[in-house]
């Protein structure tokens, strides 16, 4: 796709609406904006899946696309997660950009053989004769009372495949900007989007109120087209005494903990896990010399085993302390049990004490 | 553009190409909904092969609809079970209780007592009279829409409820989401969330019981929107190859979640009519029809159990009501058409049945609503006892780790010590319930 950002009729509109008000979206909105703007630019890009076309998705992420964009290009799907997959990869030989949806990422294993030894090795296999430029959107992860099978944060089970990008945004502003940038790159990407946080920026405290999106910073969605690039972690906020990797709603749950106790942290959203963005985690870690990851993913063979031993290797001379993972436990994700499972405020704070008495 | 489609010039004039989108006939704000163009052929008229024929001779079957119960709620024809009254009162009461424990739970999830619920109106002949018709140790393969397998097998309510609410009495320690039961005693396997999953399972019980030189069958259940899965297919191949003693049941209520049963298929042939191109048995049922689902259901069980082979069944029915508590179904469907369904509902067919046998009456039908309502309401109290979803946590901790294996590797026992602790920095003064 030629990079047409910088022509000034491209360059994002502030996030204001007519009014002159900021454009507050959430998450769902900030999704569907993405693919509105996608369709819009581009006739190649298609959207379907599940429950995706007249009714717009379970979550509602591509209402209104069909009726705008027409049934060729936004329309359900049969309940076959493989072979929702394999018609994408289908599709982008073709020379179309498709943007699957699967429905939960719990879901995503019937598709599993398509992705793994078929769409992330088209490139390599054919010498890049062909490739697949697909998106699959997934909603994961857990805090809705989902039980095992609505729950799941299955990244790794991308991130250890070669040839396949793996994007998590934890903001409306990053989910559109980045939702556009994997829409738009000729590798195929998994777009996985935190369902917890579709609505507002869930921050862990299961037992007080629920913020709404509409007062957080980031919930400022300008019109029109614009790109976070692939491979950019983002800098939440800045501090001298630990780093902080993250991703998804944990992004809000170590930032909430933080804050409550008062600790000045450089926490780095990650936004992509594949390719990452080894330079920002390197910095960081160097200056602060502490080290804790964060994810909602059951810890054996999780991505923060992945962070781990590349900090390890990369900057074990800077290093104070045994680097911190703080994650989800090696079981199901229990159905009642769910607050006792999600790596919550008590245990990202039992492991800030400890890190930070090293 | 890396990857735009490289479109040749159309120098001979071929004919463009188009893709084609299913579109149901309804969708919310329909000025009227007309069923007409469903096929409902005369009930009896439907011929009835030998349980041990070869799958050929079903297959006129599978275009067709086993009715037995016609508009003078008499039954007719071959397929007629002639089941003793007795035995037509104790449905009946099964689809009373399920349809009240549906009320019941839905409403309990409405008023915050658990985070889920579904229900199986208009459909509950398709699970109670079926399994009426199985061995009550013949292994079942559910789907989560079959409650009332699990009822007519005279599964308590209270563990249902217990199960539901998550609470202390759940013997699935509050692990699974609502309605995903498991009960061996009851030969009910563990329902799965991942759709399809169960029915190549079925296959492989059946298999064991035919290398074990067992008596017992298997039958599993799925969703319409199901069979595009992959796991059907195979569930459909392995049944075949190995003459399987399974039942494959097909509920086709119309609807899987938003998508018409054309998404899975459905416009091009019947669900029944898969079972051809596998060389399975197959039969097509009024699913609506208490005496066809269990005719349909007993036939196929013989064969099984004769060594006959397996069977696929479609059951031709309709979802009365949403797909869950997740789901407003007034986003994507005509609220019409529930009316309009041309099969009838199950319960007012057995009914007016029974009732034309001589063998019931209105008085004894709203007696025993009105009981069955209080059954569920009697046991709903009583699994309230042990605490509701809404209001905390009633597993112990450490429960979360066991049964992940057999045994507690080092790793999960570390866990385990880790999330105690983690309890008592929460709740000094002890876990909410
Ligand atoms: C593998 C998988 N994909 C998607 C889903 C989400 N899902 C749950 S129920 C459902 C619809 C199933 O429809 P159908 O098979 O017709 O059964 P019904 O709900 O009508 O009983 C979908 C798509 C799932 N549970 N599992
Ligand atoms: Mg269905």
């Amino acid at each position: 796709m030629s990079d047409t950002a910088n022509k000034a009729a491209d360059k994002p509109k502030q996030g204001r609406d007519a009014t002159g008000e900021d454009r507050r979206l959430n998450m769902i909105e900030a999704i569907n904006d993405a693919l509105d703007v996608s369709m819009e630019k581009d006739d190649n890009v298609v959207v379907f899946g599940e429950d995706v076309g007249y009714f717009g998705g379970v979550f509602r992420c591509t209402a209104g696309l069909q009726e705008k964009y027409g049934k060729s290009r936004a329309f359900d799907t049969p309940i076959s997660e493989c072979g929702i997959v394999a018609a994408a990869i289908g599709m982008g030989a073709y020379g179309l950009r498709p943007v699957p949806e699967i429905q939960f990422a719990d879901y995503i294993y019937p598709g599993y053989d398509q992705i793994i030894s078929e769409a992330a090795r088209l490139r390599y296999r054919s010498a890049g004769e062909f490739t697949a430029p697909i998106t699959i959107r997934s909603p994961f992860g857990g805090g809705i009372f989902g039980g095992q099978t609505h729950s799941q944060s299955p990244e790794s089970l991308f991130t250890h495949a070669s040839g396949i990008k793996t994007v998590i945004p934890a903001t409306p502003y990053d989910a559109k900007g980045l939702l556009i940038a994997a829409i738009e790159d000729n590798d195929p990407v998994i777009f996985f989007e935190p369902k917890r946080i579709y609505n507002g920026p869930f921050d862990g405290f299961f037992d007080r109120p629920v913020k709404n999106w509409k007062t957080h910073p980031d919930s400022v969605v300008p019109e029109g087209h614009y790109r976070i690039p692939l491979g950019k972690a983002r800098l939440v906020t800045e501090g001298d005494q630990l780093t902080v990797l993250t991703y998804g709603t944990m992004v809000h749950v170590a930032k909430a903990v933080l804050e409550e106790k008062g600790i000045e942290a450089d926490i780095l959203d990650l936004r992509t896990l594949v390719p990452l963005d080894m330079e920002a985690v390197e910095k960081s870690v160097k200056k602060t010399g502490k080290c804790m990851i964060v994810h909602e993913a059951t810890r054996t063979s999780g991505f923060g085993a992945e962070l781990s031993a590349l900090v390890q290797e990369r900057c074990f001379y800077h290093l104070e302390a045994p680097i911190a993972r703080v994650t989800g436990f090696d079981t199901p994700y229990p159905h009642s049990l769910e607050w006792a499972y999600f790596p919550g405020p008590v245990r990202i704070g039992a492991a800030l004490d400890k890190l930070l008495s090293e | 553009m890396a990857n735009g489609p490289e479109r040749t010039a159309n120098r001979d004039n071929k004919p463009q190409l188009s893709l084609h989108v299913p579109e149901p006939n309804y969708r919310p704000g329909a000025e009227e909904v007309d069923f007409s163009a469903i096929e409902v052929p005369e009930a009896g008229a439907q011929p009835r092969p030998d349980e041990a024929c070869e799958p050929e001779e079903t297959h006129g079957l599978c275009t067709d609809l086993i009715r037995v119960l016609g508009d003078d709620n008499r039954a007719h024809g071959p397929w007629d079970p002639k089941l003793e009254p007795e035995l037509l009162r104790e449905m009946l009461h099964h689809f009373a209780l399920v349809r009240a424990f549906d009320e019941r739970m839905f409403r309990g999830q409405r008023q915050g007592k658990t985070s889920f619920y579904m229900k199986c109106t208009g459909e509950e002949a398709t699970s109670i009279s079926t399994s009426m018709a199985l061995q009550p140790d013949d292994m079942v393969f559910p789907s989560y829409r079959q409650q009332g397998v699990l009822i007519a097998r005279g599964y308590p309510l209270i563990e249902m409820i217990n199960q539901i609410y998550s609470n202390s009495g759940d013997k699935l320690k509050g692990r699974q989401l609502p309605i995903m039961y498991s009960s061996r005693e009851h030969s009910f396997f563990s329902i799965s969330g991942n759709l399809a999953t169960q029915t190549p399972q079925a296959v492989g019980w059946a298999m064991a019981s035919a290398i074990k030189n067992d008596t017992r069958i298997a039958a599993t259940w799925v969703g319409e929107g199901s069979t595009a899965e992959g796991d059907f297919h195979a569930a459909c191949t392995f049944a075949s190859v190995y003459q399987a003693p399974v039942i494959l049941n097909v509920i086709n209520n119309q609807w899987a979640i938003s998508s018409f049963s054309g998404f899975a298929g459905g416009e091009q042939a019947t669900f029944a009519s898969r079972a051809i191109g596998y060389g399975l048995a197959g039969l097509r049922v009024d699913g609506n029809d208490p005496l066809a689902c269990y005719a349909a259901e007993k036939w196929a069980a013989d064969r099984a159990r004769t060594n006959s082979g397996p069977t696929l069944i479609e059951f031709f029915t309709y979802r009365a009501e949403g797909h869950s508590t997740s789901d407003d179904p007034s986003g994507y469907r005509s609220a019409q058409e529930r009316d309009a369904w041309p099969l009838g509902d199950p319960v007012v067919r057995l009914k007016n049945h029974l009732i034309e046998l001589g063998e019931w009456d209105e008085e004894r039908q709203a007696e025993m609503d009105l009981k069955a309502a209080e059954k569920v309401k009697k046991d709903t109290k009583e699994a309230e006892k042990n605490g509701i979803l809404g209001h905390g946590m009633h597993q112990p901790f450490h429960t979360m780790f066991e049964d992940v294996f057999e045994d507690e590797p080092w790793h999960l026992k570390e866990q385990n010590e880790q999330s105690q602790r983690e309890r008592d920095t929460k709740y000094p003064d002890g876990v909410p319930h």
